[in-house]
């Protein structure tokens, strides 16, 4: 270590052009050189082009941010750490965050995808929760599209690869397919972890003349503005920027997590903070801004894979499985024994100091010195121009008396079936251990994921949610439908939320009806959030998801989290016993807009979204919450995308068991493409035995929830009177070839 | 009687096994780290699922030169119970305690479900509580668990009466399509000879408690308890 390195490059002199190449518009530039009192040198504008990108400043979103509710007496840690932390009781507490990783699994799938998983993973156990499930939302182009099949492939096995490796379990997830994602694919990657409410760790720098280490591995040239990139909108050009994306090794992300954890038990560290987006730059200087302190790096001193790195480079790789820790004085020789028995670096690479400075030296000459404030909270903070786009009012027509009603239902049921948005999602979570940490009790496939948590009673239900069309149609009830889902989803396996994590992804802010729909979306989020009572803990926004000025549609997918008291109690979607009784919670009616059926059988993506009552939303959800939890129900099953008509035939053919076929008799009188297929919210499919219907009855009037009792479960057809009668293993192979056969 | 777990740098199943054995089964468990000697009397040594060393080369191909390793192999030749789960089965073919080769799946893809398996032979330390014939649901996850032998070797197998659990479907029967990973003859867990060390891909410590959706699990780690409270191990 004792060697003197020196710059082995000439900075380039800053220029107009090298500053527009760094992302950095004239008026960002002239608020740097104000903050600093002088021009920048290269490192300097470097480490300005990183922390002032919309991917760590939050520059566009942060105005809006602020109105997502984010208290609640559960929640011990909110927004702006590393993740979110919530009480479970009996002293335990949970960690969980989502965040998107794009951009770079376009450019490079695999690793795209494995670096996305590898970098939740680090900011989950950074709060001192050991990871023990994850989950991903996944978007992608048509599935016809010649590109999809091999983004698919690649992102899934990256998920997998990086995952199984570092044996966290996969749970449960989503996955659609639309053309607005043909040129731009996303790829949300959530994990929860689990702790105690002593053991909760966050990323301060405090302690004048405290050591800050460096423990992980060693640092390369790899990812050197991958922060920048995913601040930018795409076009052919970015293709080429594939140099950006990082390469991960799970085997040293797995000896990183157990080394931390170890490290964790005892009393020796201050602050910690994973080396994310903008690596060693961003983890130095925002733990040195959340504890008002100042921080001098020593970068001779940071281990290097390759050689000759400038000061610039070291600053802004973004090497995988780092992090960066203030440790107590005096502890150094103690972790570094901790870190040596993992085969890990731990290095001390510079102090806290009291000067409020982020100050960078190589060689004994310092190459950068901010003010931390100017890398913090004094970046950029835009109020952006918003507006809804004329043809909003066009797009929102539906005239449904010009739909024609298809002739044969049974088959559009069974089209829709075998829809990739619909299907068996099998060939995706067949690649991802799921059982690994021996805790999954309700596996993919169902409404959410159902863990148990060892040493106690409970359960923790987890779940993905996100519809993006209804977003495009009218943001705020998009945004308000996908919390209210994944609530929903949670309430089907009788759990209680508790938290929710989000990722927001949108085209460029700079486009001001990209800032509308942001802005709506977020209005919806935040209403659905105060009526269900869920505070939203952490979450990422990811910005400039558009090709050649094409936005995707506004894609917020909502990561929620719930707690079971009573884990035996855990519900499932799928008919158990024939004879039962089928009962809808809550009404159909004629919502075909947005709909899966009007997008796959008619082309068409148009009309307003399903409207959503939210009060009505809470009281479905907790009647089958309370008719779960007394034992009443056999199944509950979410009526969401292709409607009542995909979500009985879930119920009756997405079980570990043979299918159960069904008899529908009673049903409301509209037409039967709409009673099928509308996707009218706050409804959900149950099934009981007959001797529990009064119970059930008196809990639905309690709760002024809408019930009908529709059919029962039995025999090998499907009936819906007078509409249509197949055989219940036809509907079980559309659904299960679907995306299987597509892919092959 | 003890069981030691033994951990390598990569190993993901450790913790699991380790909590079945110490919450379901209520047995003495330790944890033993790959850099240390085996000390102290141990009855069954557990070799866990993982990615030992990350697995970048063949699996296995890195544990096998563990400094751990010598001790489990003098272990085993003492007769001491030797079970390889997954990772561990991979690393014991590697390190000879075990023959054949476990080679990447069939299907070229990782493989996560669950699976039906035929107990076919009772008399060994790991099977001995379970009826022959019977069928345990226990879940596989891996992407090289393709077990392959050259013909001597899988003659060999059967006629010692090696081939301890198949891959069956629904009725017992070890048909191709209740194959997950393309093994040779269905092969999901074998014995050596002296049948004191065996090797299996799919995870009973991923089966040992009914809220899971299957505690069939346990009869292989009671098996082996009910075999050592016998003496039949003989290690010392």
């Amino acid at each position: 270590m004792g060697e003197e390195r020196e710059n082995p490059r000439a900075e380039p002199a800053v220029t107009a052009e090298l500053v527009a190449a760094h992302g950095l518009t004239p008026d960002e530039y002239a608020k740097i050189v104000k903050l600093l009192g002088r021009a920048p040198n290269y490192t300097e504008l470097g480490v300005f082009s990183v922390m002032w990108s919309e991917h760590c400043s939050y520059k566009s979103s942060r105005h809006y941010l602020k109105r997502l509710p984010t208290e609640g007496p559960q929640v011990l840690q909110g927004p702006g750490e590393n993740a979110g932390v919530v009480d479970i009781g009996d002293g335990l507490a949970v960690a969980f965050k989502m965040e998107s990783h794009n951009h770079p699994s376009f450019i490079e799938p695999y690793q795209g995808a494995a670096t996305g998983v590898g970098g939740i993973l680090r900011d989950i156990f950074t709060m001192g929760a050991r990871p023990i499930a994850s989950l991903n939302s996944l978007r992608f182009g048509a599935i016809d599209h010649p590109r999809t099949g091999y983004l698919l492939s690649g992102v899934v096995a990256g998920i997998g690869g990086y995952g199984n490796c570092v044996g966290v379990p996969t749970v449960g997830g989503e996955c659609y397919f639309d053309e607005c994602y043909n040129a731009n694919i996303l790829v949300n990657a959530f994990t929860l972890g689990i702790t105690t409410h002593k053991r909760i760790f966050t990323g301060i720098a405090k302690g004048i003349g405290n050591p800050v280490m460096y423990v992980g591995s060693k640092t390369g040239r790899d990812g050197i503005h991958g922060a920048t990139m995913a601040s930018e909108s795409f076009s052919e050009e970015k293709e080429r920027r594939r140099p950006t994306v990082q390469v991960g090794d799970p085997f040293t992300e797995k000896l990183l997590l157990e080394a931390c954890l170890e490290l964790m038990e005892k009393d020796y560290i201050v602050g910690i903070q994973d080396m994310g987006a903008a690596g060693l730059t961003s983890s130095s200087s925002e733990m040195a801004g959340r504890g008002g302190v100042g921080i001098e790096l020593d970068l001779s001193r940071v281990p290097l894979r390759e050689t000759a790195m400038t000061p610039y480079e070291i600053l802004l790789s973004e090497s995988q499985e780092r992090m960066l820790l203030v440790a107590r004085k005096g502890t150094e020789e103690e972790i570094r024994r901790i870190f040596d028995k993992w085969d890990l670096d731990a290095v001390v690479v510079g102090h806290v100091t009291d000067d409020r400075l982020f100050r960078a030296l190589f060689g004994g000459t310092e190459v950068a010195r901010i003010p931390v404030a100017a890398l913090t909270k004094d970046a950029p903070v835009y109020q952006r121009p918003a507006a809804s786009p004329a043809s909003q009012d066009q797009l929102q027509h539906l005239d449904l008396a010009a739909i024609p009603e298809p002739k044969d239902l049974g088959v559009t049921l069974k089209r829709l079936l075998a829809s990739p948005n619909i299907a068996s999602k099998e060939w995706i979570f067949r690649q991802y251990d799921h059982y690994v940490r021996s805790n999954t009790v309700v596996a993919p496939g169902a409404d959410a994921a159902v863990i148990r948590i060892k040493g106690t009673k409970k359960g923790l239900a987890l779940t993905v949610d996100g519809n993006s069309r209804y977003c495009y149609l009218d943001p705020y009830v998009g945004g308000a439908i996908a919390v209210a889902e994944a609530a929903r989803n949670l309430a089907c396996v009788g759990a209680r939320p508790i938290g929710l994590t989000d990722c927001l992804n949108f085209g460029s802010p700079e486009n001001p009806v990209v800032m509308w729909q942001f802005a709506d979306v977020i209005h919806g989020m935040r209403d659905a959030c105060v009526a269900l009572n869920v505070p939203v803990v952490s979450g990422n926004v990811s910005f400039y998801n558009e090709t050649d000025g094409t936005p995707i549609y506004p894609t917020p997918t909502v990561g929620m989290v719930g707690v079971l008291d009573k884990l035996e109690c855990a519900m499932t979607p799928w008919f158990k016993s024939a004879g039962d009784l089928i009962v809808l919670l809550g009404r159909t009616r004629e919502e075909l807009g947005g709909s899966e059926y009007l997008k796959l059988v008619h082309g068409l993506t148009r009309g307003t979204p399903p409207w959503i009552d939210l009060k009505m939303e809470r009281a479905v959800q907790g009647c089958c919450r309370e008719a779960i939890e007394q034992g009443l129900l056999r199944s509950a099953h979410d009526i969401s995308d292709g409607g009542l008509g995909v979500a009985l035939a879930e119920c009756s053919i997405i079980g570990p068991e043979k299918p159960l076929g069904l008899r529908i008799e009673n049903h409301e009188m509209i037409r039967g493409d709409a009673l099928l297929f509308s996707e009218s919210q706050s409804r959900i499919v149950v099934s009981l035995a007959e001797k529990n219907l009064g119970e059930l009855e008196e809990i639905a009037a309690r709760y002024n929830v809408p019930l009908q009792v529709i059919g029962s479960v039995g025999g090998s057809r499907f009936t819906i009177q007078p509409l249509l009668g197949l055989p219940v293993e036809e509907l079980r192979a559309a659904w299960a070839g679907g995306l299987t056969d597509r892919v092959k | 009687m003890r069981w030691g777990v033994i951990v390598f740098p990569g190993s993901c199943d450790d913790q699991d096994v380790f909590d079945s054995l110490a919450r379901d089964m209520e047995q003495e468990v330790d944890f033993l780290w790959h850099k240390d000697d085996i000390k102290g009397g141990y009855d069954c040594l557990v070799l866990p699922g993982g990615f030992s060393y990350g697995d970048y080369l063949r699996c296995g191909a890195m544990a096998r030169f563990s400094p751990v390793m010598g001790g489990v192999i003098d272990f085993a030749r003492r007769g001491g119970l030797v079970l390889g789960i997954c990772n561990g089965f991979q690393i014991l073919c590697e390190s000879g305690l075990l023959p054949g080769a476990l080679v990447r799946n069939a299907g070229l893809k990782f493989v996560c479900r669950q699976v039906s398996l035929r107990v076919e032979e009772t008399d060994t330390p790991f099977t001995r509580e379970i009826k022959k014939g019977q069928l345990l649901k226990i879940p596989v996850k891996h992407g090289e668990g393709c077990y392959y032998a050259d013909a001597v070797t899988l003659e060999q197998l059967r006629n010692n009466r090696q081939i301890l659990l198949r891959y069956a479907d629904a009725k017992g029967k070890p048909a191709p399509a209740a194959n997950p990973n393309g093994s040779l003859d269905n092969i999901a867990g074998i014995c050596n000879e002296a049948r004191n060390v065996f090797g299996l891909m799919p995870h009973p410590e991923d089966a040992c408690n009914k809220i899971l959706g299957s505690d069939d699990g346990l009869k292989i780690f009671s098996s082996i308890a009910a075999a050592c409270a016998r003496g039949e191990a003989r290690h010392g």
